[in-house]
C-alpha cells in the first residue's frame, strides 16, 4: 500500500513555519532564563557552602583510598591485603555486632510499633471524613505535622539528655516520628474510603467508636499494614545512626570505628548493616505485596 | 435524628428478627474460628515481640517518669523561643543559609551526576543482564548508607565542614536518584522511539527525542519533591560535624540553652516548609496539577 503526504501550498505552509518558530524560540528563551537562575543559585550555594573544586580533586585520592583502606585488613596473617582473604580477622567482633544489629532491629521495632497505634488513633481523629469535630480535628493535624516535621535525631538528642543514655531514648525519638509521618499516611488512607458503611452503622444509631470499629477498620487495615511496614524499613535505617548521638544500636561502634580510624572494623559493621538492611527490605517487600494483594481479593 | 436510636424503627425491625439475621449471615455473627486463631496469633507475636523488646532496651517505668518529667521542664524552659542575641541570631541565619546551600548542592549534583548512570541502569536502554544486575547492585549499596554514615566518611576524607555535608547528600542522593531515574525509563512510553528509528534515526537520537522529554519532567519533580527532605537532611548531618545549623543544635541541647534550642528548631521548621511550599510550586508547574504525586 502507497501512501502519499498531503503538502500544503507554500505560503500557507510559511506562516505555520513562522508560528512554529516562534513557539519554539519562546520555549528555548524560557530554557535559557530558567538555566541561567539555576546557574546563579548554584555559583551562590557554592559559595556558601565553602564548596572548593579544586581543593575537592586534588584531594580525591583521599575518598579511593578511604575506601581502599577500609576493606583491607590491619593486622592478623593475612594484614595489608583485601578483607575476605581472612574473613574470621575481618568479622572479629561478628557476635558483638549481631548482638547490637538485633537491639538496632528492636528499636525499629518497638518504635514503629509504637508511633503505628498513636497514628492509628491520631488518623481517625484527623481525616477530614471521620474527625469527630473539626477543633480536634485541626489539633490532631497540626500535632501529626510537629512529630514528623523535626527530625528524628534531633528527638534523640533531646531525650538522651532527659532519660539518660542507651536504646530508650532511640525508641522514643522512632515512636515520636513514626507517629507523624504513619498518622499522616493512616489518614490519607482514611479519607478515601468508601463511605456508605459509615453512613449505615451511623443509621442504626451507632457511636462513633463503633463507626470506626465496624465501618471504617475492616476497609482500611491491610493498608495500614503495608504503610506501617514501609516505615519499619525506614526505621531501621534511622534506628541505624541513633547510637550517633547515643540513643542505642549499632552506630555507637560504628561512629566510633570511623572516629578512631579503624579502618576494618568500618567496612564490617557497614556490610553487616546494608546486608541486614537489604534482608528486611526484602521480607517487608513480600509481606506488603502479600497484605496489599489480600485486599484486592476481598 | 430526633428520635432515641434504640427506638428506631429499623433498629427495631432488626432486633425482633435478630435468629432468623444469624441464620442467614453465619459469616458475620460467626467468623471462622480458624481466623480468629490466626489473628490472635498474630497480635499475640506482635504482642510478645514488643514485651520482649521492652525488656531487652532496659525499659523500666521509673526511668519513663523521671525522663518524662525533665522533659516537661525543658518544655518549660524552651518558652519563649530566642537566640539572646542578635549577633547569635544571624550567626543562626548564616548556618541556616549554608544548610540551604547545602541540600541545594546536594540534590541538583546528584542529580546530575544520576542522570547517566540512570539510563546505563535502565533495561530498556542498555538491554545487557550483566549490566543492569552491577549497576542496579551497586545503586544499592550505595542507597543502604545512611546520610549521617557518608557524612562521617567525608568529614575524615575532607575534613570538617559544609563542603563534607554537600558530598555526603551528593553520595546519598545519587543511590536513590540513580535507582528513580531508571524505573522511570523504564516505564516510558516506547512508542515515541520506535517512531525515531523507524525514520531511521539511531540509539542516541532515540534516547534525545523519544525518551528524554518524557521522562525529564518526572526527573524534574522527583528532584524538587527530595529537596525538600534534603533540606531537612542537611539540618542534622552538621549534628556529626558537616555544617550547616545541626552544629549549632547539637552544640545548644549539650549546653542545655533551652531557649536556643526551640529558636533553632522553628527556625528549622520555617525553613522546611518555605522550601516546602516553593519545591512543591515548581512541581506543579513542571507536570501540572493532577500527576503531583
Amino acid at each position: 500500500m502507497s501512501s502519499a503526504v498531503t503538502r500544503l501550498p507554500d505560503h500557507q505552509l510559511a506562516a505555520h513555519g513562522a508560528a512554529y518558530a516562534e513557539a519554539v524560540s519562546a520555549k528555548r528563551r524560557q530554557l535559557y532564563i530558567g538555566l541561567a537562575l539555576f546557574i546563579l543559585a548554584y555559583i551562590v550555594a557554592g559559595i556558601v557552602a565553602e564548596v572548593r573544586p579544586a581543593t575537592f580533586f586534588t584531594n580525591l585520592w583521599r575518598f579511593t583510598d578511604y575506601i581502599g583502606r577500609i576493606f583491607t585488613l590491619e593486622q592478623g596473617a593475612a594484614a595489608g591485603r583485601f578483607v575476605l582473604f581472612d574473613p574470621v580477622e575481618w568479622m572479629w567482633g561478628f557476635d558483638k555486632w549481631m548482638k547490637l544489629l538485633w537491639e538496632t532491629l528492636l528499636i525499629a521495632y518497638v518504635g514503629t510499633l509504637t508511633g503505628a497505634v498513636g497514628g492509628f488513633v491520631f488518623a481517625f481523629l484527623s481525616a477530614r471524613n471521620l474527625t469527630p469535630n473539626s477543633t480536634v480535628g485541626f489539633l490532631a493535624k497540626r500535632w501529626l505535622e510537629f512529630c514528623r516535621t523535626v527530625p528524628e535525631i534531633v528527638f534523640a538528642l533531646i531525650f538522651v539528655v532527659a532519660f539518660g543514655l542507651g536504646p530508650v531514648p532511640g525508641v522514643l525519638a522512632i515512636a515520636i516520628h513514626t507517629f507523624g509521618a504513619l498518622g499522616k499516611q493512616f489518614a490519607e488512607v482514611a479519607e478515601n474510603i468508601d463511605m456508605k458503611p459509615v453512613d449505615g452503622l451511623t443509621a442504626t444509631g451507632a457511636t462513633w467508636a463503633e463507626c470506626m470499629r465496624f465501618a471504617v477498620v475492616p476497609q482500611v487495615l491491610s493498608n495500614f499494614a503495608s504503610y506501617a511496614l514501609l516505615r519499619f524499613e525506614v526505621n531501621v535505617r534511622g534506628a541505624a545512626v541513633m547510637g550517633f548521638v547515643g540513643a542505642g544500636g549499632i552506630g555507637q561502634d560504628l561512629v566510633e570505628a570511623i572516629r578512631k580510624f579503624y579502618y576494618s572494623d568500618v567496612s564490617a559493621i557497614l556490610v553487616l548493616i546494608i546486608a541486614t538492611v537489604m534482608i528486611i527490605d526484602l521480607s517487608t517487600e513480600r509481606l506488603r505485596h502479600h497484605l496489599i494483594g489480600m485486599d484486592n481479593r476481598s | 435524628m430526633t428520635m432515641p436510636a434504640t427506638d428506631h424503627p429499623l433498629r427495631l425491625a432488626a432486633r425482633a428478627d435478630r435468629d432468623g439475621l444469624i441464620q442467614r449471615h453465619p459469616e458475620i455473627f460467626h467468623p471462622s474460628p480458624m481466623r480468629r486463631i490466626r489473628t490472635g496469633l498474630i497480635l499475640a507475636l506482635l504482642a510478645g515481640l514488643f514485651a520482649y523488646g521492652l525488656v531487652v532496651l532496659d525499659f523500666d517505668v521509673a526511668r519513663l517518669v523521671t525522663g518524662v518529667g525533665k522533659l516537661g521542664q525543658f518544655l518549660w524552659f524552651m518558652l519563649p523561643p530566642s537566640t539572646g542575641t542578635w549577633a547569635k541570631f544571624f550567626v543562626y541565619l548564616h548556618a541556616l543559609a549554608e544548610t540551604v546551600a547545602i541540600a541545594f548542592l546536594g540534590t541538583f549534583t546528584a542529580a546530575i551526576v544520576a542522570l547517566p548512570v540512570g539510563f546505563l541502569a535502565a533495561k530498556n536502554v542498555v538491554p545487557n543482564v550483566v549490566v543492569h544486575f552491577l549497576s542496579r547492585r551497586i545503586v544499592d549499596t550505595i542507597r543502604g548508607v545512611d546520610e549521617l554514615i557518608w557524612a562521617l566518611i567525608w568529614v575524615s576524607v575532607v575534613g570538617l565542614g559544609p563542603f563534607a555535608g554537600v558530598l555526603a547528600l551528593l553520595c546519598a542522593n545519587f543511590g536513590l536518584f540513580s535507582k528513580l531515574f531508571s524505573e522511570a525509563i523504564e516505564a516510558a512510553d516506547r512508542k515515541a522511539s520506535e517512531g525515531i528509528a523507524s525514520t531511521g534515526g539511531g540509539k542516541l537520537h532515540g534516547i534525545r527525542f523519544g525518551i528524554l522529554p518524557q521522562v525529564l519532567p518526572i526527573f524534574g519533580s522527583q528532584v524538587l519533591y527530595f529537596f525538600e527532605s534534603n533540606t531537612r537532611s542537611a539540618t542534622i548531618i552538621g549534628i556529626v560535624g558537616a555544617g550547616g545549623i545541626g552544629l549549632h543544635l547539637a552544640e545548644q541541647i549539650r549546653v542545655l540553652e533551652y531557649q536556643h534550642v526551640s529558636a533553632l528548631i522553628l527556625m528549622i521548621l520555617v525553613t522546611v516548609a518555605i522550601i516546602d511550599q516553593v519545591s512543591t510550586r515548581l512541581r506543579f508547574a513542571l507536570i501540572g496539577e493532577r500527576a503531583a504525586p
